[in-house]
């Protein structure tokens, strides 16, 4: 799948973009494409690029070579555009742990532009969604692991985006929490038609109807559909394919 | 429902969304502020301790002669408040820029900066807040130092606060600046060393210039070129209802420059930070 046979705008369109930290190449020439609400999980090892090509996507770096677009707005030339249509869930926390819930939610509306008052009833809408209505003035401090990841998530749904970026949401979380927020996430989107780059290194996370791209050392090995993938490598599951993909990258780079 | 500040709404913002967006900024870190009670009291102590011990001391020692703004004799508490005053404002702006700097990666700076708002308005709001937060530890010392027998005129007060303003834009735009460019200070202690002392000491926050000229004519000119000297001036003259207007216009031509400055080497997307990543 490539966004030039695209039949939509695609949600997130990355070009030929290459970065590196010093001598050491992050990402080699990396393209990939996420659909319009479709659900696309980024797997790849620790390492792999994945922070930054968040890093990149969300313009905390500037993007050297190469273009990235949100629903065709380039990020580097139309960032207001772009990153108005995107919401973030970064890996590290990044709630106050000393206001509350609401306040939170109401500081992160006022960096999107969004008014005092309209963003009190937004607020009450996602924290709903998220089935912590009645928390909305407790600190975050008083929150579990999985709980502030739901307010994470549902403060990057608070404007209204339409591509929703998560960077190993799941991180730190145990098995139900992570599979509870997996849920919630699948569900949130669907019900709101958001499209979404999930990334992770937990082959689990991944559903046979999700898109997946393949990052390992800085370059996309495969993507597309889990069938396509599955076909391509020949294998029967996602985790097997993975680990063929990776095996004959390093094959491949020791030969050469 | 296309609501305002919805992804639709967005093409460009008015004016309004720019005052929501640093209201925003101001609202939540002077939450933060409030909340966080043990910073709240030491940085209130700071200042106190050099007020109540340092002051006490000297007063014997140290007479100050009759000097503009003062139409009197001043005890020694009385003349170093200002340079207290902007002291809270140094401490405060270096703190909350080294925190910008180093959490520029973790999950609160890039909150901040993955927003839509140009870069230059996030940082000058960010900054502003830190003010906000640095005058409301000025006005609660005040008040404790209204106690203690000084007690500037009462529109003082009021004609303190846009010198505050000034004054806390430049020392916080400052901090981000120096580190953001030099490494070695990106701690605390790196800071205090090669900034905050020489700046404090260098100027005329705690003793009158003339007194130093008296001493060494060539610090005297490092202190005149110290941009905290005017920082305290213009503070002093302020709380005394004047306006000392070549300290007003080296602290706002200085505070225009650091912001510039501080604005263009902090933007983690134009390289400088970047590339030390590596």
């Amino acid at each position: 799948m490539f966004c030039a046979v695209a039949a939509s705008t695609p949600a997130l369109d990355i070009a030929n973009v290459s970065y590196s930290y010093g001598a050491r190449l992050a990402l080699d020439d990396v393209s990939l494409c996420v659909s319009p609400s479709s659900f696309t999980v980024l797997l790849g090892l620790n390492g792999a690029g994945k922070s930054t090509l968040f890093s990149l996507t969300t313009r905390l770096y500037s993007i050297p070579s190469g273009r990235i677009r949100i629903f065709g707005h380039d990020v580097a030339r139309e960032p207001r555009a772009a990153l108005s249509r995107l919401g973030v869930v970064f890996q590290s926390r990044a709630l106050d742990a000393d206001i509350s819930i609401q306040q939170n939610l109401v500081y992160h509306a006022a960096l999107h532009g969004i008014s005092r008052s309209r963003a009190i009833v937004l607020t009450e809408q996602v924290l709903r969604q998220t089935g912590l209505a009645d928390r909305a003035h407790e600190k975050v401090g008083s929150l579990s692991g999985g709980q502030m990841r739901r307010v994470e998530i549902a403060r990057a749904l608070l404007h209204r985006p339409k591509l929703l970026l998560l960077d190993e949401p799941t991180a730190g979380l145990d098995v139900k929490a992570r599979a509870d927020i997996l849920d919630h996430v699948r569900r949130l989107l669907i019900e709101q038609g958001v499209g979404a780059l999930w990334a992770t290194h937990l082959i689990d996370e991944v559903a046979p109807d999700d898109d997946v791209v393949v990052l390992h050392k800085g370059r996309v090995l495969a993507q597309g559909s889990v069938t396509d993938v599955l076909i391509a490598t020949q294998e029967s599951a996602i985790h097997a394919a993975f680990a063929r993909l990776i095996d004959n990258a390093e094959e491949a780079e020791a030969a050469s | 429902m296309r609501g305002n500040g919805t992804a639709e709404a967005i093409a460009n913002f008015t004016p309004a969304q720019y005052w929501i967006c640093l209201s925003g900024i101001v609202r939540r870190e002077s939450l933060r502020f409030i909340h966080q009670r043990e910073r709240f009291f030491s940085a209130l102590v700071r200042p106190l301790v050099w007020l109540f011990i340092f002051a006490a001391g000297f007063r014997q020692v140290l007479g100050v002669s009759i000097i503009p703004p003062y139409d009197t004799y001043v005890l020694y508490d009385v003349y170093i408040t200002p340079g207290l005053i902007a002291m809270i404002q140094l401490f405060n702006g270096m703190q909350s820029s080294l925190t910008m700097v180093y959490d520029r990666e973790t999950g609160g700076m890039r909150t901040l900066l993955v927003s839509p708002f140009p870069r230059w308005w996030l940082l000058t709001s960010k900054l502003l807040a830190g003010t906000i937060v640095s005058i409301l530890q000025v006005y609660c010392y005040l008040v404790i130092a209204w106690f203690w027998d000084i007690q500037p005129p009462i529109v003082g007060y009021f004609t303190l606060a846009p010198a505050l303003v000034i004054c806390g834009m430049m020392l916080g735009a400052l901090g981000m600046l120096i580190s953001s460019i030099v490494k070695q200070l990106e701690n605390f202690s790196g800071v205090m060393n090669f900034v905050i002392f020489p700046m404090f000491f260098a100027s005329s926050a705690l003793y009158p210039l003339w007194r130093v000229k008296e001493s060494s004519p060539l610090l005297y000119y490092i202190c005149q070129l110290n941009p905290f000297t005017h920082a305290t001036e213009l503070i002093r003259f302020a709380l005394y209802e004047q306006v000392s207007w070549i300290s007003l216009s080296v602290v706002t031509c200085c505070a225009a420059v650091f912001l510039s400055g501080a604005v263009i080497a902090y933007d983690p997307a134009r390289g400088l930070l970047a590339r030390r990543r590596g």
